[in-house]
C-alpha cells in the first residue's frame, strides 16, 4: 500500500441492529477505484465507513498506515475528502464559497485563507468547470452542476485520498463523460474510490469492486474476464459486458488499454 | 464577491443603522400624549426621557438583537428556515419559571412553607425566567443526549415544550391568580425595561455575538450536510454544544427581561435572506441588527397606535411577522 493509502480490515459495519458488511478488507493505492454491485450491497455504507461517518462493530480502517481513529479531525480532513450524493443543500452560498470551504481542514474554523488556498479553490473549480458560475449561488444550479461544485470542494481540501458517493448521478451524457476523464487524471496522483450505479462508467475505472450482500464477491482490473463474469452474475444475468471498438474507445476518451461497457440482457 | 453581493450588502447594512438610529430617536419622543419633540428639549419632561423612554427603547432594541442572533443560529444549526430560537424549550422553561414563582403566594396558602415561598419570590421574575429558559434547554440537550443529532435536538425540544407547558397548565389551574401575570410574560412587553435590564442584555450581546460570529464557518459548512461537515475536520459536537450555549443564553436574557416577544427571531433572518443573501458571517451580524430594528419599531408602534393605551408589543411582532410569513408563503406559491 502507498504511503497515501487507504485500507480496510475485516471491516463489520451494523446498521439498525442488521450487520451491512460482514468483514470486507481492501487495500487501496493510487488509481481510480469504483464499487459497484446490486442494491443493498453495502456500497455506500462501506464509502461511508471508509470515511469515518460509520463505526464499525469490527475490524478497521487504515489511512496511510495509521488507524481512522488517531487521526485528528483536522489532520483527517487534510488526508481525505468525501463527496457525499448530491443531497439536499440549505443556505446562501455562492459556488466559489463552497469550495473555499474545502480548504477548512487547513485553516480550521477561525484563520483567513491565504494566496495558496486562493490558488487551491481556483484549481478545483478549473478542473471541475464551474468557473462560469462561480459566483452564483449553489441552491440556484441544477443537479449535474451541483454534484461539479461538491466534487470542486473536495478536490479544494487537497486530499490525496478522495472517497466520491455517485458522483455522476445527475450528470447529463457529456457531463459523465468529463467526469470519467477527470476521475482518471485523478486517479494519476490519487486514491480515488467512488460508488457507481452506473456500470458502463464504472467499467472505465483502473479497478472494480464487486460488493454483494455485504461481501467482496471480485475485485480486480476494469478488463479482467473473471470479474465481468462475476458482475454479470452479481446482477442476475440482467447485463451483458462488451469490448468498446476502437471508435468507441475513443469517443469515451479511451486510453490506450481494452475497455468494456455493460449494456442490458433484454434476451430471455 | 461579486459586487452586486457587496452592494446588497452595504444597502442593508446602511438601511439598518439608520432605521436603527430613527428608531431610537422615535423611541425618546414617543408617549402616552402622542409624539412630542419637547420631551428633547424641556427639563421636566428629560426625567421622563433618561429614566424611562431611553432605558426602554435601548433595551427593545437589544432584546430583538438577541431574539434575531439566536433565530439565525438556531436556523443555521437546524439547516432550517422555519427553525424558532425558543425551539429548544427555552419559551416553555422560562413559562413555568415565571408562573411558579407567580403562585408561590398562593401555593403557599396550601401547603408549601411559607419560607419557600419567600425563597422563591426573592429569585425573582427576571432571574425565574432566565434560569427556567436554561433548563429547559439543558432537560433538551439531556432527552436528546448531547447536540449530536440534529433531528433529535428537535424532537427532545418539541416534547419538553408540551411537557412543561402542560406542567405550567396545571399550575395555573391549582394557582388561577399567576394567570394574569402568566398572561403579560407570553404577550410579551418592553414596559418594565430600565437601564439594569438594558445593561444586562447590553454585556449578554456583548457576550454571545463574538463567539457566534466565529463559528459562522461552521454553519456555513453545515449547509452541505452534517457528514460532509464532519469530514471538513471540523469539531462538531463542541461547535454544536457552543452555539446551542448561544441560542439559550441569548433567548434566556430575552425572555426573562421581556417575556415571549414572538416571531422576531424567526423573521429576522428571513429578511436578511431575502434583501442580502449571503453566508452565516455576515448573516448572523445582519440578523442581529435586523432583530433589534425590528422590536424596537413594534415597540414604538405599539406606545403610539392606541395612545395613550399600549399594546402588548409581542401581539404587534406577532401580528406583523405572521403576516410577513403568510405573505412570504403566498408570494413563494405565486412563483
Amino acid at each position: 500500500m502507498s504511503e497515501a493509502g487507504l485500507c480496510t480490515r475485516g471491516l463489520r459495519v451494523r446498521l439498525g441492529g442488521v450487520e451491512v458488511l460482514h468483514g470486507v478488507s481492501l487495500d487501496f493505492a493510487t488509481g481510480w477505484t469504483t464499487i459497484v454491485g446490486p442494491n443493498g450491497a453495502g456500497k455506500s455504507t462501506l464509502l461511508r465507513a471508509m470515511a469515518g461517518l460509520l463505526v464499525p462493530s469490527a475490524g478497521e480502517v487504515e489511512l496511510a498506515g495509521r488507524v481512522l481513529p488517531r487521526w485528528s479531525a483536522r489532520e483527517r480532513g487534510r488526508r481525505l475528502a468525501w463527496m457525499s450524493q448530491n443531497g439536499e443543500v440549505t443556505g446562501e452560498l455562492t459556488v466559489r464559497e463552497v469550495v473555499h470551504l474545502g480548504r477548512l481542514p487547513h485553516l480550521g474554523l477561525f484563520a483567513a485563507p491565504g494566496t495558496d488556498d486562493e490558488a487551491a479553490v481556483d484549481e478545483a473549480i478549473r478542473a471541475t468547470g464551474c468557473g462560469a458560475w462561480q459566483h452564483r449561488r449553489l441552491r440556484e444550479l441544477s443537479g449535474g452542476e451541483r454534484q461539479r461544485v461538491l466534487l470542486a470542494r473536495a478536490l479544494g481540501a487537497g486530499a490525496p485520498v478522495l472517497l466520491l458517493d455517485e458522483p455522476t448521478t445527475h450528470l447529463d451524457p457529456p457531463h459523465q463523460v468529463a467526469m470519467v476523464r477527470l476521475l482518471r487524471d485523478l486517479g494519476r496522483t490519487h486514491v480515488v474510490v467512488s460508488v457507481l450505479h452506473d456500470l458502463p462508467l464504472a467499467l472505465q475505472a483502473d479497478r472494480l469492486v464487486v460488493l454483494q450482500d455485504g461481501r467482496v464477491r471480485a475485485d480486480g482490473a476494469h478488463d479482467c474476464p473473471a470479474l465481468h463474469a462475476t458482475l454479470v452474475d452479481a446482477f442476475d444475468g440482467a447485463l451483458r459486458i462488451e469490448r468498446l471498438g476502437d471508435g468507441a474507445r475513443a469517443a469515451s476518451g479511451g486510453a490506450g488499454a481494452c475497455r468494456y461497457t455493460a449494456l442490458p440482457n433484454l434476451e430471455p | 464577491m461579486p459586487q452586486a453581493d457587496r452592494l446588497r450588502r452595504r444597502r442593508l447594512s446602511l438601511l439598518l443603522a439608520l432605521t436603527a438610529l430613527c428608531g431610537m430617536l422615535a423611541g425618546l419622543v414617543a408617549g402616552s400624549d402622542g409624539w412630542s419633540w419637547r420631551a428633547l428639549s424641556d427639563a421636566d419632561a428629560a426625567t421622563i426621557v433618561a429614566q424611562i423612554r431611553a432605558p426602554r427603547t435601548l433595551g427593545a432594541w437589544l432584546t430583538g438583537a438577541l431574539l434575531g442572533l439566536a433565530g439565525a443560529v438556531a436556523q443555521g444549526l437546524f439547516r432550517n428556515p422555519l427553525a424558532d430560537p425558543y425551539l429548544l424549550g427555552s419559551a416553555a422553561g422560562a413559562a413555568l419559571a415565571v408562573v411558579l414563582v407567580l403562585a408561590a403566594g398562593v401555593l403557599a396558602g396550601h401547603g408549601i412553607g411559607l419560607a419557600t415561598a419567600g425563597l422563591l419570590a426573592r429569585i425573582g421574575l427576571v432571574a425565574a425566567a432566565f434560569l427556567g429558559a436554561l433548563i429547559g434547554v439543558l432537560l433538551t440537550l439531556a432527552l436528546a443526549r448531547g447536540a449530536e443529532q440534529t433531528a433529535r435536538l428537535l424532537l427532545a425540544g418539541v416534547v419538553v415544550g408540551v411537557v412543561l407547558g402542560a406542567v405550567s397548565d396545571l399550575v395555573t389551574s391549582v394557582a388561577p391568580d399567576a394567570l394574569r401575570g402568566k398572561q403579560i410574560f407570553l404577550l410579551g412587553t418592553t414596559g418594565y425595561l430600565g437601564w439594569g435590564s438594558a445593561a444586562v442584555l447590553g454585556a449578554g450581546l456583548a457576550l454571545l455575538l463574538p463567539p457566534a460570529l466565529r463559528l459562522a464557518r461552521a454553519l456555513d459548512a453545515l449547509t452541505l450536510g452534517e457528514d460532509s461537515a464532519r469530514t471538513m475536520g471540523l469539531p462538531l459536537g463542541r461547535v454544536r454544544m457552543v452555539l446551542v450555549g448561544v441560542v439559550a443564553l441569548a433567548t434566556g436574557l430575552a425572555v426573562s427581561q421581556s417575556g415571549l416577544v414572538a416571531f422576531v427571531g424567526l423573521a429576522a433572518p428571513h429578511l436578511v435572506r431575502r434583501f442580502a443573501p449571503s453566508a452565516h458571517g455576515f448573516n448572523l451580524a445582519a440578523s442581529t441588527a435586523m432583530g433589534g430594528t425590528l422590536l424596537l419599531a413594534s415597540d414604538v408602534l405599539a406606545r403610539t397606535l392606541i395612545a395613550p393605551q399600549e399594546l402588548p408589543v409581542g401581539v404587534l411582532t406577532a401580528v406583523l411577522g405572521g403576516g410577513y410569513l403568510l405573505w412570504l408563503l403566498h408570494a413563494r406559491s405565486r412563483v
